[in-house]
C-alpha cells in the first residue's frame, strides 16, 4: 500500500507500524517527531501505530537554526 | 559576573548571550562555541528529515546543559507557527518557543499581527513564548497582552550583520516594556551587542556573526565578553557627557607657580 512520507509516495507492507517504517528508512526514532495526517504521534506510540493506506506522514527533526 | 541573572519562564539565566546553531561550516565546533561564549540558551529549527541522504544530527553537538529554544522558522502564518511549536514541544525539549512568522522572502521581516495571534494561542497552552518581531511598541504591547515571556526585536534583517539599525525603536521598547527585551537578528559585531546591552537590553541573540566568523570560537568568546561588558556598563550607569572639556586632573598646584 502507499503512504506519503515528507511529500513522497512510498510503498510499504500492509500492517506496517510507524516504528517499522522509520527503522526501514534508517531513522533513529528517538531523534524525530512525527505527524500523521496532521496529528502529532507521541514517540511512545510509534510501535503501536499501524499505518493505513494513504496516510500522510511528516517526519521532522531539529536542525541548526537561529 | 554572578548574581545578575534574569528570569524567563521561571528559569534564571546568568548568561545574557543566546546563540544560534545555524550556518556553521561544521557543526562539530558548536560545543566549543557554547563553552567560549558562556551562552546557556541555543536556538534550533525544525525541518523534514531528508530521506534521500544521511545527514548529521545537530543535537549530537549541543551540550546537554544548554536550554533549547526551538524556533518556528518556515512558518508563514500563525497556524503554521502553532503547528511547528507543538511539534517542537513533542520532541521533549521543554516548552520554550521562539515565534517567527515570515512571509517576506527578501528581507525576512516578521509579521507582527500573525506573531501576536500565535503567541496568544501558545501562551494559553503553557508555552514560554519568545516572539521575534519588528521593534514596534504597539506590537510589543500586544505581545505582552498575549502572554509573551520576552520581546525579541530585530536590530537589522536576519543574517545581514548590519548592527543596531533600529536602535532608537529598541530604546523605546526597553523604556516602555516590563518584559525582557532581547535583541535578535542583525547584530554583526561584539561592539553592537555591547551597545545593545549598554542601552539596557536584557540579552542578545547572535547566530550569523559567530557562525560565519573566520574563527567562530574566538568570535563567540568576544561576544560573550562584549555582552558582559555592556551589561556591567548599564548597571554602573554611564557618566554624563558634555560639550566642553572638563579636566580630569586638578587645575591648581602646577610646577613653578607662585606659592599661596
Amino acid at each position: 500500500m502507499i503512504v506519503v512520507v515528507n511529500g513522497t509516495r512510498r510503498e510499504i507492507d500492509r500492517g506496517a507500524t510507524l516504528l517499522g517504517l522509520l527503522e526501514g528508512l534508517g531513522i533513529n526514532p528517538d531523534t524525530v517527531v512525527v505527524e500523521r495526517n496532521q496529528e502529532i504521534v507521541p514517540s511512545v506510540a510509534f510501535a503501536a501505530v499501524v499505518l493505513n493506506e494513504g496516510d500522510h506522514l511528516e517526519v521532522l527533526r531539529f536542525v541548526g537554526g537561529g | 559576573m554572578t548574581g545578575d541573572g534574569f528570569e524567563i519562564g521561571g528559569v534564571v539565566l546568568e548568561s545574557r548571550l543566546f546563540t544560534g546553531t545555524g550556518k556553521y561550516a561544521d557543526d562539530a565546533v558548536i560545543p566549543e562555541v557554547c563553552a567560549a561564549s558562556g551562552s546557556q540558551v541555543v536556538t534550533v529549527a525544525l525541518r523534514r528529515v531528508d530521506l534521500g541522504s544521511a545527514t548529521g544530527n545537530v543535537m549530537d553537538h549541543i551540550p546537554k546543559h544548554m536550554k533549547l529554544l526551538p524556533n518556528t522558522s518556515g512558518a508563514r502564518t500563525a497556524d503554521e507557527a502553532v503547528r511547528i511549536a507543538r511539534l517542537a514541544r513533542a520532541m521533549g525539549c521543554g516548552d520554550w518557543i521562539k515565534i517567527e512568522v515570515i512571509s517576506d522572502n527578501r528581507y525576512l521581516l516578521p509579521d507582527g499581527y500573525a506573531t501576536c495571534k500565535a503567541t496568544e494561542i501558545l501562551a494559553a497552552e503553557g508555552f514560554v513564548v519568545l516572539p521575534y518581531v519588528n521593534a514596534d511598541l504597539y506590537v510589543a504591547r500586544s505581545l505582552a497582552d498575549a502572554g509573551a515571556a520576552a520581546i525579541m526585536p530585530l536590530g537589522a534583517p536576519i543574517g545581514t550583520n548590519r548592527g543596531l539599525k533600529t536602535r532608537e525603536m529598541i530604546r523605546i521598547l526597553i523604556e516602555e516594556m516590563d518584559l525582557p527585551v532581547i535583541v535578535d537578528a542583525g547584530i554583526g559585531r561584539p561592539s553592537e551587542a555591547c551597545e545593545a546591552m549598554e542601552m539596557g537590553a536584557a540579552a542578545c541573540l547572535v547566530n550569523t556573526a559567530i557562525a560565519t566568523a573566520g574563527d567562530p570560537v574566538v568570535m563567540a568568546r568576544a561576544f560573550g565578553r562584549a555582552v558582559r561588558a555592556g551589561r556591567e556598563a548599564y548597571l554602573a550607569g554611564p557618566g554624563v557627557s558634555r560639550g566642553l572639556a572638563s579636566a580630569s586632573s586638578p587645575l591648581t598646584g602646577f610646577l613653578g607657580g607662585e606659592g599661596a
